[in-house]
Formats: C-alpha cells, sequence, structure tokens
C-alpha cells in the first residue's frame, strides 16, 4: 500500500516539463533515420532514397500486414500485457481460411487438390473463408484473454501457449502441405495496395476508439492502476478478455491479407510477426509497462521499420546483417523506454 | 431533529481468533464530521472496511440514510451515496484529472455498449465545477496526475469523493503522506465540504487536524470504542489518556 502513496517529493516535476507527446520523439528518430539512409543514398549508390514513389509504396507494402497486427498487440501493450501469439494466429488463419477458398479448377482442369475437394466445398463465396478466418482470430483471442484475466497467469505465459498451440493447428491442418490455388474474390483482398488501405482503415478506426470511447478510457486506466480501475468499478476481467479478442481477430485479418496476397498459405506464415508488431509499438513510444501509447505511435513506429528494412536493402546490406541490426534496434527502443520511465520516477 | 447519516450497532469483526473489531456502536448525524482517531492496530481501518463493505463483517447492524444495509462491495456503497478516499489513492496515473474523475461512471454522448462515445467536454466543465465547489486548484486538468504534487493528487481524490458523495465521505488518513503546505491544502478542502453539509468520518493521526476540523471525536483502542466524545467537552490530553488506555467510558473493554 504504502508504494502507491503519493510523493511529495515529486512536486518539483510539474514546472519543469512540458507536455511532450512520445510520439513526437518517434517521429524525430523516424526523419533522422529517413536522412540518414538519404546521405548514405547519394554518397553509396548516387541516388536518392526517399523520393522515389515505387521504394515508397514498396516499403510500406512490406509493414502493413505487420503493421494490423501491431494495432492489436498496442492495445494489449497498454492494459499492461504482451500478445506473443500474433504470428502463429497469422499461420493458422491463412492456411485454414485458404482451404475455404480454393478455385475447384486450375488450367482448366479439376483441381483435385483443393482440402475439401470430396467435400465439394470449392469455389465458394468470398465472405466463407472471411468468416472462418475472423472467428478463428476471435477464438484464439478470446482464449487467450480469458486465460490471462481468470487464472491470472502472465501474459506472457498465456499468449506463449497459444503461440505453440495455433502454430501446431497450422501444420496439422494440411500436414505441412501448402494451400493454393484461392478464388479471384480471394486474392483481391491483398492485391496492389489493398494491405496499406486495410491497414490505414484500422488503423484510424482504432485510433479514434481508443481516444474517444469508453473502452479506449478503460484500457489506459487498467494498464495505468488495474487495482484503481477495479476499484472505480470497471470490470477488469472482462474488458481484458475483449482486448485480446481484438488483437486475435486483427491477427486474422492479417492472415488473410498475406495469404491472398501471397496466393498461397504455408504453416510456416507468419513467424515472428508478433515480434516485429511489439517492436513496432515499443519504438512509437508504447510503454512495456502500459498506461501509455498510441496508434498512431505505433504507425510512426513501423514506419521506422519500414524505412530501415527498405533503406538497407537500397543501400545493399546483406539480410543476416538487417536482422542482426533489427534486433539491436528493438533492445535499443526498450531500453529507451525504461529510460523514460526512470527520469519520470515510475521505475528504479 | 437531525437525520442519521450512518449508524452502526454492534458491529464486530474476526480475523480468525482476531477480535480487530468487538461491538461498536457508532453513529453520523447528517452534515456531521466525526474523526477516528487511535493508535495503530486499534480498530480504525477495520471499521471502515465494514462499513464500505471492502469487508463483510462478523456480527452487528448497520444503517446508512435510514434503511439498514449490507454492502457487497465498495461499489454498492458509492451507489448509496458513501464515498470513501482510500489510503493508496486509487488513482489511474497515466490518465488526465477529468479521466480520474470520472473513472468508471464515464459520461456518454452516445451509447455504443462498450464502444460509447465519451462525452469529453462535459466530464472536463464537470470537472471544473466539482474543483471549484471542493476548493481544490489544479493547474492544469489535462496534465496526467503522475505529473502532479501530493496535494494536488489527493485533491483529486477528495474532489472525487465530493463530486459523487451524496450522503457521506470517508477519509483514511488523508494527509499522511503529505508536507505541511499540503496538508493545510487538504483541511482546506475538507472545511469547504463542512460547508456544502457532507458529513465526514476522518481517519487521523495528527490530533491538531482533528479538533482544528470535525465535531465530534470518537477513540478506538484495541477493536473497541472507548470514548465518543464532542470536541469542546475534552482536549488533546484527555483524548491520548483514551488513546493510551488510562481512561475509559468503556467499561466491558476495560474488563478485557
Amino acid at each position: 500500500m504504502a508504494e502507491l502513496a503519493i510523493n511529495p517529493g515529486r512536486a518539483a516535476a510539474p514546472q519543469r516539463r512540458r507536455n511532450w507527446p512520445m510520439e513526437l520523439n518517434a517521429l524525430l528518430g523516424l526523419v533522422a533515420i529517413a536522412l540518414i539512409f538519404e546521405i548514405a543514398g547519394w554518397m553509396v549508390r548516387g541516388d536518392s532514397f526517399l523520393f522515389n514513389w515505387s521504394r515508397l509504396s514498396i516499403m510500406i507494402l512490406q509493414v502493413s500486414v505487420i503493421g494490423i497486427i501491431a494495432v492489436g498487440v498496442t492495445q494489449v501493450i497498454i492494459t499492461g500485457g504482451i500478445d506473443l501469439s500474433s504470428g502463429s494466429i497469422v499461420g493458422a488463419t491463412a492456411i485454414i481460411a485458404m482451404s475455404f477458398a480454393q478455385m475447384g479448377t486450375r488450367n482448366g482442369q479439376d483441381f483435385t487438390d483443393a482440402v475439401f475437394w470430396n467435400q465439394g466445398w470449392v469455389d465458394l463465396p468470398v465472405f466463407m473463408p472471411i468468416i472462418v478466418g475472423l472467428f478463428l482470430g476471435l477464438l484464439a483471442g478470446l482464449i487467450n484473454g480469458a486465460v490471462i484475466a481468470y487464472t491470472k497467469i502472465p501474459p506472457f505465459i498465456a499468449t506463449l501457449g497459444m503461440m505453440v498451440t495455433a502454430r501446431g493447428v497450422a501444420k496439422w491442418w494440411t500436414e505441412g502441405q501448402a494451400v493454393s490455388n484461392p478464388t479471384a474474390d480471394f486474392a483481391a483482398i491483398g492485391a496492389g495496395m489493398m494491405p496499406v488501405i486495410i491497414f490505414a482503415g484500422i488503423a484510424i478506426l482504432f485510433q479514434l476508439v481508443l481516444t474517444y470511447t469508453l473502452y479506449g478510457r478503460h484500457t489506459y486506466a487498467i494498464g495505468s492502476n488495474a487495482a484503481a480501475a477495479r476499484m472505480a468499478g470497471i470490470n477488469v476481467e472482462r474488458h481484458l478478455v475483449t482486448v485480446y479478442a481484438i488483437a486475435g481477430m486483427l491477427s486474422a485479418v492479417a492472415g488473410l491479407v498475406a495469404g491472398s496476397r501471397a496466393l498461397t498459405a504455408q504453416a510456416g506464415m507468419g513467424v515472428m510477426y508478433e515480434l516485429d508488431a511489439i517492436a513496432m509499438a515499443v519504438i512509437g513510444g508504447v510503454s512495456l509497462i502500459g498506461g501509455r501509447g498510441s496508434i498512431i505511435g505505433t504507425f510512426i513506429g513501423m514506419l521506422i521499420f519500414g524505412v530501415i528494412i527498405s533503406g538497407f536493402t537500397f543501400l545493399r546490406v546483406d539480410a543476416y546483417y538487417q536482422e542482426m541490426i533489427k534486433g539491436f534496434i528493438i533492445v535499443a527502443a526498450v531500453v529507451a523506454d525504461i529510460y523514460r520511465q526512470k527520469r519520470r520516477g515510475i521505475v528504479d | 431533529m437531525v437525520k442519521t447519516v450512518l449508524k452502526t450497532e454492534g458491529l464486530t469483526k474476526h480475523y480468525g481468533g482476531i477480535q480487530a473489531l468487538v461491538d461498536a456502536d457508532f453513529e453520523v448525524k447528517e452534515g456531521e464530521h466525526v474523526a477516528i482517531v487511535g493508535d495503530n492496530g486499534a480498530g480504525k481501518s477495520t471499521f471502515v472496511r465494514q462499513i464500505t463493505g471492502v469487508e463483510q463483517r462478523t456480527a452487528g447492524r448497520i444503517w446508512f440514510d435510514g434503511n439498514e444495509v449490507t454492502f457487497a462491495g465498495p461499489l454498492d456503497a458509492r451507489e448509496a451515496g458513501m464515498e470513501c478516499v482510500f489510503q493508496n489513492l486509487a488513482l489511474a496515473d497515466d490518465l488526465d484529472v477529468p479521466a480520474n474523475l470520472f473513472l468508471g461512471r464515464e459520461k456518454i454522448l452516445l451509447n455504443l455498449g462498450p464502444f460509447s462515445i465519451l462525452d469529453r467536454r462535459g466530464m472536463r466543465k464537470a470537472t471544473e465545477d466539482g474543483l471549484k465547489a471542493t476548493g481544490v486548484r489544479i493547474p492544469r486538468l489535462d496534465y496526467a496526475i503522475r505529473r502532479m504534487s501530493g496535494g494536488q493528487r489527493q485533491g483529486v481524490a477528495i474532489a472525487r469523493s465530493a463530486t459523487f458523495a451524496s450522503k457521506m465521505i470517508i477519509m483514511d488518513e488523508p494527509t499522511a503522506a503529505l508536507g505541511v503546505q499540503e496538508t493545510a491544502q487538504v483541511e482546506n478542502i475538507i472545511r469547504t465540504l463542512k460547508a456544502r453539509g457532507i458529513a465526514l468520518v476522518l481517519i487521523s493521526h495528527n490530533l491538531r487536524q482533528v479538533f482544528d476540523l470535525v465535531d465530534r471525536i470518537v477513540v478506538f483502542r484495541r477493536g473497541h470504542i472507548v470514548a465518543n466524545l464532542r470536541k469542546d467537552e475534552t482536549d488533546g490530553n484527555d483524548i491520548v489518556a483514551y488513546i493510551t488506555g488510562v481512561k475509559t467510558q468503556n467499561v466491558a473493554a476495560a474488563l478485557m
């Protein structure tokens, strides 16, 4: 009880610092990184990095699918939790949904390799795979949320379990076989700039929801002080289930988009997506301790991610080095977060 | 005839074999400010936990606002018009002042279930009014609670209770962690409650504060109420004598 009590020693803080949003730090970081690549581009390749429309559109396409996941993960992290199951849910929903989206013919011949060929479930209308996929994501998220809220085990462990289980489901579904040959309608979900459009719609929607609705207010309240939220009459358990369910659904959306875009779904899809999504959020100023962050911040984190990946590709840095540097950036972002908390006197 | 807001009869709480509270008869009139004093472990906080429904009593009866009540939890008590400022404040540090004031009872513009649209402007306006009525001065309402001084935080917690309490407020050592100036600030806030006619139960170790603020002083000792005194019929030495057990009004307790 005593630690929660007020600390008069911090009385001087309000005068010292203005309201400086964390998103602004991330934005400055984005501009700095982009400029570094621009300068390096002229030096190394004698070409502009930023002023190339096709590179920019590829850059944002690359990160949009994970960005969809990051929108859900951001909300989970704001409650003080974490979701490690996103990537596996992508894999499971992609492969299962795709098997309800297959055509009955390929190159004019019967496509007897279709998963449900014997049942005759081919050439189904596009809402079938969509409904199946979203339902699976919802189900996985509900399980995550219920386990976390009602058994009180740490979110890290609960979602780690879902991560392993959902990946297992993905492999079991076709015994490791890829599922391909989707209908034209299903293929349209992830075609062209659709992933970016879907991401933008979801991101804007949830930025508004977090800012202007009861759901958003309670999400921040729970991450800030769950005991206070409970004492104020908020049903913390039910709210957590909702937050994880939304995160699961958004992972499923990412799975549908990724499967559709690739025109084929494999059990290994989405591996490590959860870590990239978490990294985007943390880089964008979402605090792992909970209570603070925004979708706008995560969006900037996503752009930083995209700039780094396409920047290294542009400079022809090997993919292995890219991964190593990515790992370094993730840790650096968390260290920066801890440092920020320290300065504010939240953690010692 | 002044109405009675809160009344308990034979209120008793045992934790296993430990008798934390024995046969407490207690009463608060409308608009009356009553202090509960006593040494650590005397049963003050236990008493508060029974009447607010945080814990369920072992025996005894409670009347609030004319009805016999059994609160299942602090939310029930709140709904009946009894607010409690807890020792740990129960504020969400990352939220701003209006968000904290209306936490759990937000004003809604458009009802969409859990996704209802918040009436941010309405809550801000009501917060300004509430703070003004309580005499709490907060420089910036849109700052997170984390960035405020101890006195300002306590001010927000009290303003929250005062805004919603229709009958009575309970404060458990509201100035225990505050400096001199901030304590004075909180005491002024408490005086505005008196002026507004809201009943108060104040738990405090600070006798100077108690004599400054309340009408009546109730002394707890080892789970018993050992004295119930009007402020003008007692003084600091007298109260200390009751707290330490040199004197008692409660013969049954003295025999134990």
